[in-house]
């Protein structure tokens, strides 16, 4: 108070017209600056440990302009693009309604069509083992999602350290199979049990926290589990990892050349690739199960009962839900389904460290939620194809790859904080289906 | 007893670099009730720049170490605050009126980009220093076994006491720390009695960010490396620092600094040197749960 409010600047008017340039050009010169001090030290010097062990340093200077450069220049044109958008014509052309149908079909349609499209990976690019590989990878984290999905989209219980469970997973998985020699197919309902054991063990102390402090402890735990792998050296091999972990048999057969194989038996020359295939197949039926497993439950008591707890805690105590044993089995379903995903990745691998349970996967596979909208299984699904893919693309410039994961997830929150499907179908209704706007939705903050 | 001395000297002293990491997470989080995830790194690129700055300086033939740290101190200060500002204005201004999830999320994607964007700026390696303050005192000594003062210790208490004093005289006393406060109760009815509460939250996160930049500096000067992925594991510790001290509260940040760092400090000395940042963590999940207002903070009202 005090000093009068400044008068409007004719840029902040309705008739912008001329002033809009210059307003653009000050802004744009404004971020320049900005991004000047943001880089002058740390793009502008560049220090490295010199032969002598001493710290030596060079300038960039080159790198440093080029950079401002960009600031300045990316800052006029994303202006300039707000503003014209802005200037656009509010009404939004309404889509006759024969169109309108047929984009509700497509939608209606693109589930089914992307599940028939995995389906025939194998057969299509039977050739192409990098696009195989890429296909498991890309399953592995539509099944993570789909697990983390039960925890955060359904029970809005936020999960950071869902990678421990992963973690749990894939070292039972490991440990199980190397010290006592148990398949693939006893280890992994094991592993299973034992992540769900695990959530459930996370969840008990946790049950009063939300929101926020439920996040960072997730966090904590999940570290923890990082940690207790990297130092715990005698069990686990601490950074050295575990190696020489078994491949998975087709239910007993295994794929090898040679007369026991599957191939000998069914009377098919042997060939690497069908392992793949295999494997493809099988994360493809995990993940599908995980989906089916998250639909049905959604449809049972307990599922509604996580759905009402997203919403609203208080309410849920009032109406005689158990909110501890419904936040219990949302966490120890969620972990289940990890530690199925995790007892996949070791045995698809081969080789498991602790390096592949660090944050980042967790703060990955969380993205992957948000961004498919949070309790969309679909979203979900193409988030995760968005996201490895988009990772892929990475592949030759490793150093670059998290500068722009990071970025991504900002500018997505930003854009489009609610995700990529942002509206969902109830689980319940009365008379009609209607679908609901995600802004009605909340984030659960239970 | 000795042994014990010294840890206890030893452990104060990164304490209050704790402290002061913790006092950026515990005013962002009172102000606009978000974990300020980036705030680790904010710290990180605070110690990286003092490198920087400090390498230049020596090799412009600049000798006087206390003329050479209080400009590294300042130009830290200033470019770490930037990078607080614009963390804030990029990455959360945009999210304010959004879900709860949305701006953690994107605090967590800022922390990446901060870390990697070091990375890629500096290189992944450790750059270590030669010590900047040497020479120390001996307190007491007895058996071949001495208690230690370095100057490097007592600058850093010393820093850390005369900021947080300077710090809690702007949150206390002046019409931008009312501002502040007003904010942190109800950012309403503080903008419909005039505050600005844009340029609040900005000032907020630079002065976070600033006392991040000491922290850094501190860091870098007790012990002499500074990485690109230095600011995780300290973010989370000065969080769990500014929880136990209960969040929102100056001065409860600086205990809970001072208790994080004991804690570590001993557990490393009597226990294991492996598990300490397990035992840190660990206290962040007990204190949360037992104790989730903190030694000094308000209990949280649940409202419908």
């Amino acid at each position: 108070m005090g000093q009068p409010a400044a008068p409007l600047t004719p840029a902040l008017s309705p008739q912008a017209g001329r002033g809009s340039l210059s307003v653009i050009l000050k802004k744009a010169l404004v971020s320049a600056g900005v991004a000047f001090v943001l880089f002058v030290l740390m793009i502008g010097i560049r220090t490295e440990a010199g032969p002598t062990g001493g710290l030596v340093w060079w300038t960039r200077f080159n790198e440093l302009a080029m950079m401002v450069a960009a600031v300045f220049v990316g800052t006029l044109v994303l202006e300039s693009g707000r503003q014209w958008f802005a200037a656009l014509p509010r009404e939004r052309l309404a889509l006759p309604p024969t169109l309108r149908a047929a984009a509700r079909l497509a939608v209606k349609l693109l589930g089914p069509a992307l599940l028939i499209f995995t389906a025939l990976v194998p057969v299509m690019f039977y050739q192409q083992r990098y696009i195989l590989d890429l296909g498991i990878l890309v399953l592995t984290y539509v099944m993570l999602g789909w697990g983390l999905n039960i925890v955060v989209g359904l029970a809005g219980l936020l999960d950071l350290g869902y990678v421990a469970f992963y973690a749990v997973g894939a070292y039972s998985y490991a440990l199980l199979a190397t010290t006592f020699g148990w398949s693939f197919w006893v280890c992994l309902p094991l592993a299973g049990i034992l992540a769900a054991f695990w959530g459930i063990l996370l969840g008990f102390p946790v049950l009063r926290l939300r929101g926020d402090y439920l996040a960072i402890v997730t966090l904590a735990f999940g570290e923890i589990i990082r940690l207790v792998i990297v130092n715990w050296q005698s069990l686990t091999g601490g950074p050295n990892g575990i190696s020489g972990i078994p491949r998975p048999s087709a239910f007993g057969i295994p794929l090898i050349p040679g007369e026991n194989g599957l191939a000998a038996l069914l009377g098919i020359p042997f060939s690497p690739t069908h392992r793949v295939v295999f494997l493809f197949y099988l994360i493809l039926a995990l993940a599908l199960i995980t989906n089916w497993v998250t639909i049905r439950l959604r449809a049972l008591p307990i599922g509604r009962a996580w759905e009402a707890l997203r919403e609203d805690e208080v309410a849920c105590r009032a109406l005689g839900i158990n909110t501890i044993s419904t936040k219990l089995t949302a966490f120890a379903i969620g972990a289940m389904f990890g530690g199925f995903a995790g007892a996949f990745f070791a045995t698809r691998q081969g080789f498991i460290s602790p390096e592949s349970f660090t944050f980042q996967e967790s703060a990955l596979v969380l993205a992957i939620v948000v961004l498919g909208g949070m309790g969309s299984q679909l979203g979900v699904a193409i988030a995760a194809f968005a996201m490895i893919g988009g990772f892929e693309l990475f592949r030759g410039f490793d150093q670059y790859r998290m500068l722009v994961f990071g970025f991504a997830i900002v500018f997505i929150m930003v854009w489009r904080p609610r995700g990529l499907v942002g509206h969902r179908d109830p689980t319940v209704f009365l008379n009609k289906r209607t679908t609901i706007s995600a802004d009605l939705v909340k984030e659960g903050r239970g | 007893m000795e042994y014990f001395a010294q840890q206890l000297i030893n452990g104060l002293v990164l304490g209050s670099i704790y402290g002061l990491i913790a006092i950026g997470y515990t005013m962002v989080y009172g102000i606009v009730g978000m974990i300020n995830f980036a705030h680790g790194d904010v710290f990180m690129i605070g110690g990286m720049t003092s490198l920087i700055a400090f390498l230049i300086l020596v090799s412009f033939g600049f000798t006087a170490v206390p003329l050479i740290l209080f400009v590294v101190l300042l130009v830290a200060m200033a470019i770490t605050a930037v990078y607080g500002w614009a963390v804030e204005r990029i990455a959360y201004r945009p999210l304010r009126q959004s879900f709860r999830l949305a701006p953690m999320l994107s605090a967590i994607g800022m922390s990446f980009v901060l870390s990697n964007f070091a990375q890629v700026a500096q290189g992944a390696r450790v750059k270590p220093v030669p010590p900047i303050i040497g020479g120390g005192h001996t307190l007491y000594e007895q058996d071949g076994f001495a208690v230690q003062l370095s100057n490097v210790q007592i600058v850093v208490v010393l820093a850390t006491v005369a900021l947080l004093a300077v710090f809690t005289f702007i949150v206390a006393r002046t019409r931008f720390g009312r501002d502040m406060r007003a904010c942190e109760q109800d950012q309403t009815m503080a903008a419909l009695l005039g505050v600005n509460v844009d340029r609040t939250i900005s000032i907020t996160f630079v002065i976070g960010a600033a006392l991040a930049a000491v922290a850094g500096l501190m860091y870098l000067l007790y012990y002499g490396v500074v990485d690109f992925a230095m600011g995780f594991v300290a973010g989370i510790k000065a969080f769990t620092a500014a929880v136990l001290g209960g969040i929102g509260s100056l001065p409860g940040a600086m205990l809970g600094g001072l208790a994080i760092g004991l804690i570590e400090t001993l557990w490393s000395a009597y226990f294991s040197v492996e598990y300490k940042d397990v035992a840190a963590f660990s206290i962040l999940i007990v204190v949360l749960i037992f104790m989730p207002s903190g030694l000094l903070g308000r209990p949280e009202v649940e409202k419908v």
